[in-house]
């Protein structure tokens, strides 16, 4: 948690103050005098790969591994994956066409507009109780009690309504400081809350990634192979990053049909801040580069950009890159994205690319996939209990980070239970104390995962309800169902007994008691899910995907390469919408993130290695009034294993606007403009120079 | 957090605030005087300035004046610049104020602050140096009044203890045709790439600077050579820039090369916008 | 040099409606002080840099950053937090627009719009944009919160004149008034 030795990245803490007050804490660490010998710098993926580099992580064979990677002692490369699918020769062989494109995307900063913070403190009994804004619960539990041996059920995290997170808040990070820190004053409440310039370079960020593609294809426009080098940039330390390489080799072609494909996607360290997840883990960088290769594709093929997209379109009876099975229900269905895309843009009814003067409005776009990269056992519980008065307490460990999945699992809940949502109580918080756990609130897999516990949670209190009441109705429980408050008889509704009446048991007329309290438990891990085979990529990393098309619409001014994000639009398969005004916010809100993150988002660094963005003022952000107007549709192809059909929505918005706003840029200018941020002086730069 | 403690002060008069200055200075307490504070604040925070004492000059009423004396426009130093644009009485230097910052913050910052700041673009100036205004000062001496171009050359320049009190700008300025146009790297709040203002009097064309080199800058020579009508623009802004006062500068914002591109650009609207007018 | 023993001074000041005596320290910042001394934690920290617009406030009815204001500046002033806008139409018009997703910034945004229909009723496009530019929201696209604010500022007429007559009651909190401020002689 802090550097001994040797310091790996610009932001990395190397001691810890703690104080009765802030300010004094901040006065008595600017006391504190370090003497550093400077060591050269490794700046980029590509820089770290050379055979002069200097190692970051000497000694990386000895060091313990989670989570199925591959690091590779002696060099920087922190995870390797690798995907061989098909035959490559063949691929090669059938392609009359090939291009070959490299694209950067550098690191940048969540920027939740909530620093992380954490409070910590250590009962006398040895009870320690953590309070953090986490999406991460359950494990700062696990680590805090495998670090530092304590037993796990000691160990109580409380999480509240979070303040933005985007993945950011996933990883452990304040919270071992503050334990460290209380248990350094004798177990006090010690609060560690980051400023802004810590927040942003010290804690994890947003991952880079430099990355090569070669794509073949047939004259007639079919992609027959691909071959792809990813580097992304892991940072000084793997968090994440590992993981996130792996994520970018098994979606590695996008959602198209390629037979033959070769990719290695490698997490590197550099001297840079490490990664962490971010909201679409991997996708947004894997999706940025494909899509590019596809557009340059689509040009050389001679078709429009929608058209070739939806003729290489991936569909039930193919594989993926790791060679899983594909039907409607694990992929959805991207044709049918791309054609509501094609209605809602008049894609057909007007030119790709309008001139006015030194004005140039273009349209970009992309398509996406994602599937998630949890760990095996990824899970989670849920219990119901009823109050006496027929309402009803729902417990689960999803995290609320305003994507209002805490709100979808009420609603889930109240549909299965047939009651009225405001009956059904859920808190802001989740205490590990009390609340079942769920894995991580990630992935945008936390609907899928508590909604399952919940229903089941739901049935098994649907089962006791319809016990109780057959003593009571004298019918079997296969006769009776729950809803509206009441457990009734199917075929006589008029038949039936009030739910208040038996939550808490039911006195008969002879003043017996009949059962108790009525809590309905439940809990679902995600089945059949494997490792990755370490040769060939083959294997099974997650349940399903979501698929989706998108486009950014842009006007240029030629003189200064000054634009203006005129319209987006995406139109996704989301299984089944279960809040349309909170589906279609988080799908607006991860496009503007993503359009922020294309657009402007990323750390400039010295040549010693030092962020030199780390506040609002020189990294910025999308403000109010430069939002294009948004389109919004879905297609409903139901995932048959999750609640209602749903599939994730809350990242997939994200994923494919960087390559759409740099399409509709390159269409634009008709530079290839591949690396991000895209801002007037990056675009200026790239077609200055290929003049 | 502000790491380190400092006293306050909030006098009433200028005199008192001279006085307090004084005092302070010889306690060695770096005293400071503050506006707006916003820069102070922030600076502060980071532990980049540490001074031992504020003195707050909001409450001394010619620093909050806005108002016409005879044939010139008085700007109290502490007068916001959300304000100054909202009361408008010289167009320019609303539009000027209007790009810094952001609304809310431009509800604290000042004009005095603005100008006497240590960021490297201090916008507001760029009128003032254009409109040849005048600066009182109040210091140990007394009170005194200056030329703009006495006190202001890339950075304010004051004696020890002096502060802006007010700004005078003759009427004859307030109306004349002027050009404003701020650039940045990408949206509509932060720092510039490129600040031009320009104000066309007597038929000639003034300009000034901000976010092109790390002072804001008006020069003679510069605009001497735009307002050379005898040669074609573009060779006009070659001179231009080949007269800037010091290299163009490469930061967050920008490289200097784009600047130079946009600054180039920048130029060219200013000239044939005023053209004519 | 600063000094290295903490300068307190007394500040008596009014928020939301209720005069306050304090004792502060001079370097501490307003938001610090309406959040620890006085528990108004609606103002959120998120940059302390004057760059985010979080812990917006209103003093004397205008919208300032309350972490770019020294806690001693507000000796004699008015402000208002979100706690006092409790009953302010802009809340409840953003609650039931779900303008917001984790809320962070959402008081910042609240108390900025509420600042500028009492300063400016009848405000503009451009002139929104001038203000709420500058609050940053991370999660929102922004859509709707701009749906929310063209519902404050276009509301029907008749329901225009109710919030207009509560905000010149002061039912809201104070109305800006620059004169309070600053002398004019023009």
């Amino acid at each position: 948690m802090l550097a001994i030795d040797k310091v790996r990245y610009f932001g990395e803490p190397i001691a810890l103050v703690v104080a009765e007050k802030e300010y004094i804490a901040e006065m008595a660490a600017l006391r504190i005098k370090a003497d550093y010998e400077p060591l050269p710098v490794v700046h980029s993926p590509s820089e770290a790969l050379r055979k002069d580099s200097p190692l970051i992580h000497e000694h990386l064979a000895k060091y313990k591994k989670h989570e199925q990677v591959y690091p590779e002692p002696g060099t920087n490369i922190a995870n390797r994956t690798r995907i061989r699918k098909g035959n490559m020769e063949e691929g090669w062989n059938k392609s009359e066409i090939t291009v070959e494109v490299q694209v950067t995307m550098p690191q940048s900063d969540h920027a939740a507009i909530e620093t992380r913070c954490s409070t910590a403190e250590i009962m006398p009994s040895g009870k320690t109780i953590i309070h953090s804004t986490s999406q991460s619960p359950y494990i700062i539990r696990m680590a805090i009690s495998q670090s530092f041996h304590i037993p796990l059920h000691q160990v109580i995290v409380h999480t509240p309504l979070v303040g933005g997170s985007f993945g950011g808040k996933s990883a452990i990070y304040t919270e071992l400081l503050a334990f460290i820190a209380s248990s350094a004053v004798g177990g006090r409440a010690v609060r560690l809350v980051l400023p802004r310039e810590q927040d942003m370079v010290s804690a994890p960020v947003h991952i880079g990634l430099d990355a090569r593609i070669k794509l073949g294809c047939t004259r007639e426009g079919k992609i027959a192979a691909t071959e792809i080098l990813h580097l992304f940039d892991g940072g000084a330390y793997s968090d994440r990053g590992a993981v996130m390489s792996r994520a970018g080799a098994t979606d590695c072609t996008g959602p198209y049909r390629i037979d033959n494909v070769q990719c290695d996607s490698l997490c590197v360290y550099t001297n840079h801040p490490y990664s962490t997840s971010f909201r679409g883990f991997g996708h947004p960088e894997l999706t940025f580069a494909m899509e590019r290769a596809i557009d340059l594709m689509a040009a050389r093929v001679g078709m429009d950009p929608l058209e070739f997209r939806f003729h290489n379109a991936i569909g039930p009876g193919d594989t993926s890159p790791t060679q899983t099975d594909l039907n409607k229900s694990n992929l959805g269905d991207l044709p049918m994205c791309i054609a509501k895309l094609k209605e809602i843009i008049y894609w057909d009814s007007r030119p790709q690319v309008q001139t006015s003067g030194h004005l140039v409005k273009a349209t970009g776009v992309s398509c996406f996939w994602k599937n998630s990269n949890t760990p095996l056992n990824a899970g989670a519980g849920a219990v119901v209990i009823f109050n006496s008065d027929g309402s009803v307490n729902l417990l689960c460990g999803a995290v609320e980070i305003g994507q209002g999945t805490r709100t979808a699992l009420t609603q889930i809940l109240a549909e299965r239970l047939g009651m009225e949502e405001r009956r059904i109580h859920i808190s802001t918080d989740v205490d590990t104390e009390t609340d079942p756990w769920l894995w991580k609130t990630v992935a945008s897999r936390s609907t899928l995962l508590s909604g399952n516990a919940v229903l089941k949670a739901a049935d098994d209190a649907i089962e006791q309800l319809k016990n109780m009441a057959s003593i009571i109705l004298e019918r079997t429980p296969d006769e009776l169902a729950v809803g509206g408050g009441r457990v009734f008889v199917i075929e006589h509704p008029g038949i039936g007994i009030e739910i208040a009446q038996i939550v808490d048991g039911y006195k008969d007329s002879t003043g017996n008691m009949i059962g108790g309290q009525v809590i309905g438990r439940g809990s679902y891990t995600m089945p059949d899910l494997t490792l990755l085979d370490p040769e060939t990529g083959k294997g099974k990393t997650g349940p399903e995907w979501t698929v989706g098309a998108q486009a950014v619409e842009v006007e240029v001014n030629k003189r200064d390469y000054s634009y203006r994000i005129v319209k987006a639009a995406t139109v996704m398969d989301a299984g089944k919408v279960i809040n349309p005004e909170m589906a279609r916010s988080q799908i607006t809100g991860a496009m503007s993130m993503g359009l922020g993150l294309a657009s402007r988002e990323a750390f400039l660094f010295d040549p010693n290695g030092a962020v030199l963005d780390l506040q609002f003022r020189t990294y910025k952000l999308m403000r109010y009034g430069e939002q294009p107007e948004y389109s919004v549709e879905f297609v409903e192809t139901p995932h048959l294993e999750a609640p209602y059909g749903l599939r994730g929505i809350g990242e997939h918005g994200l994923i494919g606007m960087p390559a759409a706003l740099a399409n509709g840029l390159s269409a634009a200018t008709g530079a290839s403009l591949n690396r991000l941020p895209l801002t007037p002086e990056s675009i200026w730069r790239t077609v200055h120079d290929s003049v | 957090m502000i790491p380190f403690d400092f006293e306050y002060y909030k006098p009433s008069s200028v005199r008192e605030a001279v006085l307090w200055f004084q005092q302070l200075q010889v306690q060695r307490k770096n005293p400071m005087y503050f506006s707006g504070g916003t820069e102070i604040i922030t600076w502060a925070r980071r532990n980049s300035i540490q001074p031992g004492a504020v003195i707050d000059l909001k409450a001394i009423p010619e620093c909050g004046v806005i108002g016409f004396h005879q044939d010139r426009l008085i700007l109290g130093s502490c007068v916001s610049l959300s304000v100054l644009s909202s009361a408008n009485p010289f167009p320019l230097l609303s539009v000027t104020a209007l790009g810094v910052a952001d609304q809310t913050a431009r509800n604290q910052i000042t004009l005095g602050g603005n100008i006497c700041g240590k960021i490297h673009f201090r916008e507001t100036v760029l009128p003032l140096l254009m409109s040849d205004s005048r600066v009182i000062l109040a210091g140990e001496k007394g009170a005194r009044e200056v030329s703009i171009h006495e006190v202001f050359l890339h950075q304010i320049k004051l004696e020890k203890g002096e502060f802006i009190v007010q700004i005078l700008i003759e009427r004859e300025y307030l109306s004349l045709p002027f050009f404003h146009v701020k650039k940045r790297q990408i949206g509509n709040v932060g720092y510039p790439l490129v600040t031009m203002a320009a104000l066309k009097k007597d038929e000639r064309t003034r300009t000034a600077y901000s976010g092109v080199c790390v002072f804001p800058f008006r020069s003679i020579e510069i605009d001497q050579a735009l307002n050379d009508a005898t040669i074609p623009l573009t060779n006009r802004i070659e001179q231009a820039i080949g007269k800037l006062p010091a290299p163009v500068v490469t930061n967050e914002e920008g490289s200097a090369a784009y600047r130079e591109y946009v600054l180039k650009q920048t130029m060219a609207e200013a000239v044939i916008t005023l053209e004519g007018r | 040099m600063p000094t290295t023993e903490p300068v307190y001074y007394s500040l008596t000041c009014y928020v939301n409606g209720e005069r306050q005596t304090l004792r502060v320290r001079a370097a501490n910042t307003l938001l610090h002080v309406l959040r620890e001394d006085l528990g108004l934690t609606g103002c959120k920290p998120g940059c302390e840099n004057g760059d985010c617009g979080a812990c917006t406030i209103l003093v004397n009815g205008l919208p300032i950053k309350s972490c770019l204001m020294l806690a001693v500046e507000a000796e004699g002033l008015q402000m208002t937090t979100i706690e006092g806008l409790r009953n302010s139409p802009v809340l409840s018009v953003f609650a039931r627009k779900q303008a917001f997703q984790c809320g962070y910034c959402t008081p910042g945004f609240i108390v900025n719009c509420h600042g500028l229909l009492s300063a400016h009723p009848d405000a503009n496009v451009e002139t929104i944009r001038f203000w709420l530019e500058s609050n940053i929201c991370r999660c929102t696209s922004y859509e709707e919160i701009h749906e929310a604010v063209q519902a404050v500022f276009c509301a029907e007429e008749r329901c225009k004149a109710v919030i207009l007559r509560e905000l010149r009651r002061g039912r809201y909190g104070r109305n800006p008034s620059y004169s309070e401020n600053h002398t004019t002689d023009r």
